[in-house]
């Protein structure tokens, strides 16, 4: 794990052309279509006075909000970074029956209308549902509490670890492993010293959308949370509230809580992400 | 497919397999079970209804705009950010991530204040006679919103871990960007280019939040396939919300199966 | 080679903004159009209501008329209106969205006495759907606070339509409790903690309560609760509290579209049209409650006529009620507070 990479940006620095187009094009996409938008919420949000604004984003109920928020999407990207990772892994590196199929069912969580996969997740989830049932004698309620809300954000953010792990698995060459393998380490071994190194970066990206994801989601949560105050209330639905009351100010209030913390987590991964990278290419 | 240690399956394989099974198996199957749940006649009828029809043309020619769009953005992002070093590099990447992490309800809201009747932009607008919240346009834009990061980021992770030593050679050489890119660089990208692209499909389809607030739900003009499903919902519908919903998995099928064939045979061609 | 590369690429780009622009300019033929923003459970009631006025426009010698619905959560549709969605009329679920569109200034003032019964063509009420033989013996609101009942309703801040459950459950501790406000606010507050699951919408609550099995009683509307029992005959029964409160779904005309397109004419007598005799049957079937009494009584055998209803106006009407209960801070945020 050295840091000699540091000399990173020295003398080859933008020796490639095409620095301006390239940067040109990025920057007025970006501009367009993310930032004016997002400037537009932020000018909203602070034609409220300081006083309202901090008013409306530390009421209690906001206040747990964002707390269930934080907490579910962080735990959710947790486990979809541990299993998003062993799934990319047994779909490249093993074969079974209904492979392709299994494959060809990552991006259903994308595809699904978030309304439908909510409602579909809860009625799996309830006591008498499929997978309700099995946890149901153990005394694990699932659907209408904090349970159902991290099992939603896992849903929607399943394929994002998985399909950026995937190509980086392919491109490595799996002798490596075998030889690793044959020489006598375990599997975990196998896997910390040779595997994962090499994804790092791309499951940190993963893991860091699905993250991201979560924190904004709306659609399938509201069906699955139960939604009651200061317990399984989402700060997206205390958006949604403001928004029905027609209150603007309010809802962009929160919103650009949430964007300011959205931001920082992000700004987080992508320092990480980049030394992870340096060493990896080191 | 190499095979290493297939023999027997390690506990870990059996877990990722249930996991998978539970999160993607099972909710497919209750959606299949639910939009059949009226038999087979009833099932087709819903699906071929005149509305649904509207819908689903609407949701397939806004997909297609977004990714064609998602796609250049995404190539030209991902290869800025990794390429050249300039200030505020990260800033700028964190902001091409950041409507991932942006409410759907919010992004809608966002586009409403900028283009809506309380903004100065409206007037004008309406004087070229371009209408942009509650038709087309605004559909295409909040959808081109939401799965904006969806393409660079795929790439962005190899092509940093791929480093900048091949591209600056090829300079030093003489060669021009496009030549670069193409000769140099696309060459490692292609697969990720795919799986993002199969991804913004997937999530271009199925987006409902943010076009929710900007489409007006008008029947026939600026409904997508996912705001039909809501209203039938909504309607107490209930199979017919999920026969409709089947739509939608078996057009992202239909894309993961283009996606294998093209991966297939490209990598017959590498081989 | 290099530059033309760059101009290739920028050709692309052009390309697909005009793709973008274009979609927008379509032009409508020589037929008059008409748009209805509605509210969701409206969908089918209209289709019929749509084939029934347009037959009757253009047999009185209207030129072809193509009418085109909207339909989404009422508060969403009401801030779509407000920002720019071109509806010639809207049918909310409850007066407090068409006025937030009056405050947009779309719509003028007094629009409420421009038509009969305040503007409410069909009503509704609120009433108990409860599982069959009614295990727990629900029979009015008290049986909602009793310990160990599970009560379903959908959250009164993202959804107009609950707000009138509230306000059902505020008249009548209101008006059988004699006290003050704290009073009924614990009363109400004590309903709202068996609230097992706060869904955002209407529809959201009735998937919990029928597809998946949860509560004992969810409070809804009379028209989604006589839809479910028609839905799955013999599984529900309905129970009508001995106090209630009459739900007036509004309809306007949006003044400053029909000026503009000049459709006010056909925009009010689309309006008008819901007042006759014939609409008011059709609506009778879609159980919504005819606003016409002589009709009402045509469907006594379907409607329970005898609720004691109070109204809107009791509370001070939507604007006073949305303040003092719904606002930020608000009764209802009270209740929640710990």
């Amino acid at each position: 794990m050295t840091r000699s990479m540091k000399n990173n940006k020295g003398p080859g620095r933008r020796v490639i052309p095409g620095f301006g187009v390239s940067l040109g094009v990025t920057l007025t996409m970006v501009s367009l279509v993310v930032l004016i938008p997002l400037a537009a919420l932020a000018i909203n949000a602070l034609q409220l006075s300081p006083g309202e604004f901090w008013a409306a984003v530390t009421r209690g109920r906001v206040l747990s909000s964002f707390a269930v928020s934080f907490f579910s999407a962080i735990l959710a990207a947790l486990i979809n970074l541990a299993m998003g990772v062993l799934l990319a892994w047994v779909l490249v590196r093993c074969d079974f029956p209904g492979k392709r199929m299994l494959d060809g069912l990552i991006e259903l969580p994308f595809a699904l209308p978030t309304a439908i996969a909510g409602i579909t997740l809860t009625s799996l989830t309830v006591p008498g549902g499929w997978i309700g049932r099995v946890f149901a004698p153990l005394g694990l309620k699932i659907a209408y509490t904090k349970v159902g809300i991290v099992v939603a954000l896992v849903f929607v953010g399943i394929p994002f670890v998985v399909r950026s792990v995937q190509p980086v698995l392919e491109k490595l060459d799996g002798s490596f492993e075998e030889s690793a393998f044959l020489m006598g380490a375990d599997n975990w071994h196998t896997f910390r010293r040779v595997i994962w190194p090499e994804i790092r970066p791309a499951a940190l990206t993963g893991f860091g959308m699905a993250l991201a994801r979560g924190l904004g989601e709306y659609g399938s949560v509201v069906f699955i949370a139960g939604n009651k105050p200061y317990a399984t209330e989402i700060a997206p639905l205390m958006i949604m509230g403001q928004l029905q009351s027609y209150d603007y100010g309010g809802a962009t209030a929160i919103a650009l809580v949430m964007l300011a913390a959205s931001f920082l987590i992000l700004l987080l991964m992508n320092i990480v992400q980049a030394r992870a990278a340096r060493r990896t290419s080191g | 497919m190499k095979k290493t240690q297939t023999k027997r399956f390690p506990l870990p394989v059996i877990l990722a397999i249930f996991f998978a099974a539970c999160f993607l198996v099972l909710p497919l199957i209750f959606v299949i079970v639910q939009a059949l749940s009226q038999g087979i006649g009833a099932y087709l009828a819903n699906i071929t209804e005149e509305y649904t029809q509207k819908a689903m043309l609407l949701t397939l020619k806004t997909t297609v705009v977004v990714v064609l769009v998602n796609t250049v953005f995404g190539l030209f992002a991902a290869w800025t950010v990794t390429k050249y070093s300039f200030p505020g590099r990260k800033a700028l990447t964190t902001l091409i991530d950041l409507p991932l992490s942006v409410s759907p309800v919010i992004s809608g809201l966002a586009f409403l204040l900028v283009f809506g009747r309380t903004s100065p932009l409206y007037g004008l607008l309406e004087g070229i006679g371009l209408k942009v919240v509650y038709a087309v346009p605004g559909i295409v834009l909040a959808t081109l919103f939401v799965t904006f990061p969806y393409i660079s980021r795929e790439m962005i992770p190899v092509l940093s871990a791929q480093g900048r030593d091949e591209e600056e050679a090829a300079a030093l050489m003489g060669a021009g960007w496009f030549t670069i890119f193409w000769r140099v660089t696309f060459p490692h990208i292609k697969w990720s280019l795919l799986y993002g692209v199969v991804l913004c499909t997937a999530r271009a389809m199925g987006e409902f939040g943010a076009v929710s607030i900007l489409s007006g739900h008008l029947r026939g003009k600026t409904n997508t396939l996912p705001l039909h499903i809501e209203i039938l919902y909504n309607e107490f519908r209930y199979s017919e919300a999920f026969a409709v919903s089947s739509i939608l998995v078996i057009l992202a099928l239909l894309v993961l199966v283009l996606r294998s064939l093209i991966e297939h045979r490209g990598r017959k061609g590498e081989a | 080679m290099k530059k033309n590369r760059v101009v290739l690429l920028e050709a692309l780009l052009l390309v697909l903004a005009l793709c973008l622009g274009g979609c927008g300019g379509k032009e409508e033929g020589k037929t008059l159009s008409l748009t209805n923003v509605s509210y969701d459970p409206t969908r089918e009631l209209y289709t019929e209501y749509n084939a029934l006025f347009t037959a009757g426009w253009e047999k009185t010698g209207g030129k072809p008329l193509t009418i085109t619905q909207s339909h989404g959560g009422s508060g969403s549709q009401a801030i779509s209106v407000s920002q720019g969605l071109e509806a010639d009329v809207v049918t909310l679920a409850l007066e407090a969205d068409i006025r937030a569109i009056e405050k947009a200034g779309l719509i003028r003032e007094g629009w409420r006495g421009e038509l009969p019964k305040d503007s409410a063509p069909y009503t509704s009420t609120i009433v108990f759907l409860v599982r069959r033989g009614n295990p727990k013996g629900i029979l009015d609101w008290p049986d909602l606070a009793r310990e160990g009942v599970g009560v379903i309703t959908p959250n009164p801040k993202t959804s107009g339509g609950a707000r009138w459950n509230f306000l059902a459950a505020w008249a009548y501790a209101q008006e059988t409790l004699g006290g003050g406000e704290e009073a009924c606010r614990d009363f109400v507050g004590a309903i709202f903690r068996n609230v097992l699951v706060l869904d955002s919408g209407a529809r959201g609550s009735t998937t919990s309560f029928v597809e998946n099995g949860q509560g004992d009683v969810l409070i809804a509307w009379e028209n989604e609760a006589m839809l479910t029992l028609q839905q799955h005959p013999g599984e529900y029964e309905m129970v009508a509290p001995s106090i209630s409160i009459l739900c007036q779904p509004s309809v306007a005309v949006v003044d400053e579209v029909v000026d503009k397109r000049g459709t006010r004419e056909m925009a009010t007598a689309y309006l008008e049209g819901l007042y006759a005799p014939e609409t008011q049957r059709l609506v009778a079937r879609y159980f919504y409650r005819p606003s016409d009494p002589d009709i009402l009584q045509e469907f006594a055998d379907s409607f329970d006529l005898s609720i004691r209803m109070t109204n809107i106006d009791h509370f001070g009407g939507w604007g006073q009620a949305q303040q003092r209960f719904f606002a930020d801070g608000g009764v209802f945020d009270q209740i929640y507070e710990k």
